[in-house]
């Protein structure tokens, strides 16, 4: 049998939505979701991961899991805190499915706040 | 010497999430040369044509983004004057000592209005593997991977990028290449200090302190194909490109690094005199100064930073 018939594949929906796409359990949720039809769009009733560095740096892609086992790799703690981490959140671009998933997206808001802020960057803090 | 007060980009310092993971993107996909990892974790590397001992500095951490830009000045007694400069403009400046990193001499020190923090220095050491100078050959060894030949410049997002724009025009003697004009304000700057269409450049963002990208210089149109082939090849991450700007006029890829911090490959882009007018983009046509040929944003442009 060809070996890509046998790759351990889950199936990721968002929540308040009746279609799926398909995750290999050794690839992220995130590039699951772009290579699916119409981007994830045609899948997921238009409702929106937005993809953004794909490395768990950016934050754009913040979901909560909802339902499912699941791994994650390095993620910035700037988007996901070890709170929210211990809650479900993570970055679908870090998301490695070890069961079918439903999952929330929960993009932060941008910050409104459009005056500076005294920043103190120690380069070694 | 025309060049005088502050001479280009020096270093970055950038954070990443894994180690191993950014020595093989930065070393063997992008081609810098490691020069040493110290004690406090910090990595440090260079682009082969650089005669200076580093430009590239990782710090392992768990977020991403820049912790300092530094430039480097023509001389030590520049370090007093801009201090001075600096000062009367209104920042506050503090002062890094002689060899908080390897080779480097004293530094000083400044947050931005738009929360970026920059740091001057005038002595580094040359590099130990530095471009041939007698009797040069092309290059000390072959290029690697991407092939980048220097730090180039760094897109920096933040608020107060008027006030930005008057510092460095008024404090250390930057001009304006080009900017975008909206109803709202200024979007968005292109400053260099050299011949280059830009070192610096700042996007108008609600976050201060945010990071867009840095960039590395090719050679050519070519090497913009080639860093391609790498990029598909080693499956990075891709935000644009290849492409070109309108803005600079330079040829490009935007790709993420294993931490999301953004980088760009760069050929081209005119050459800058001080006396050139600052070409000025409308709201209109943004799309085409950052995208050529798409002629348009993508959804990252604008949102997707470290």
């Amino acid at each position: 049998m060809d070996s890509h018939m046998v790759r351990e594949r889950h199936a990721i929906r968002l929540e308040d939505t009746d279609g799926s796409f398909t995750c290999y359990a050794d690839e992220t949720v995130l590039k699951a979701m772009e290579r699916a039809p119409g981007f994830g769009f045609a899948v997921t009733g238009g409702r929106r991961i937005s993809v953004g560095c794909r490395q768990g740096g950016c934050g754009v892609c913040r979901v909560q899991v909802l339902s499912g086992a699941y791994r994650t790799g390095p993620m910035s703690r700037a988007h996901v805190t070890a709170e929210e981490e211990a809650e479900g959140y993570a970055l679908a671009c870090r998301l490695y499915p070890q069961g079918d998933l439903t999952l929330r997206p929960a993009r932060k808001p941008p910050p409104q706040k459009t005056t500076s802020q005294t920043t103190t960057t120690d380069p070694k803090a | 010497m025309a060049i005088t007060g502050v001479l280009r980009p020096g270093f970055i310092q950038i954070r990443v999430l894994e180690k191993q993971a950014a020595l093989t993107h930065y070393v063997d996909r992008l081609g810098l040369d490691k020069v040493s990892e110290e004690a406090d974790g910090r990595i440090y590397l260079k682009a082969w044509d650089e005669f200076d001992r580093h430009s590239v500095i990782l710090r392992p951490t768990d977020t991403a983004g820049m912790d300092v830009m530094g430039f480097k000045v023509s001389s030590d007694a520049d370090l007093d004057v801009f201090e001075k400069r600096i000062t009367d403009w209104g920042l506050k400046v503090d002062h890094v000592p002689e060899g908080e990193q390897p080779g480097v001499g004293r530094r000083i020190g400044f947050v931005l209005p738009s929360g970026h923090r920059i740091e001057l220095y005038a002595a580094i050491e040359l590099s130990e593997t530095h471009p041939p100078i007698e009797n040069p050959h092309v290059w000390p060894q072959e290029p690697r991977g991407m092939r980048a030949t220097r730090f180039d410049h760094a897109l920096l997002y933040g608020p107060d990028i008027e006030k930005n724009l008057a510092f460095f025009q008024e404090a250390l003697d930057f001009s304006l290449a080009e900017k975008i004009d909206t109803p709202d304000g200024v979007l968005a700057i292109w400053l260099t200090c050299s011949n280059k269409a830009h070192d610096i450049a700042f996007v108008r963002h609600a976050e201060p302190g945010k990071f867009h990208h840095a960039a590395f210089f090719l050679d050519t149109w070519m090497d913009i194909g080639h860093a391609a082939d790498i990029m598909a090849r080693y499956d990075i991450s891709i935000d644009v490109g290849p492409t070109r700007h309108g803005i600079t006029r330079g040829q490009t890829i935007y790709f993420f690094d294993p931490s999301g911090n953004r980088n760009e490959v760069f050929a081209g882009g005119y050459t800058y005199y001080p006396d050139n007018p600052t070409r000025t983009w409308g709201p209109e046509e943004l799309g085409r100064g950052i995208f050529y040929y798409e002629r348009r944003l993508n959804d990252a442009f604008l949102s997707v930073v470290t």
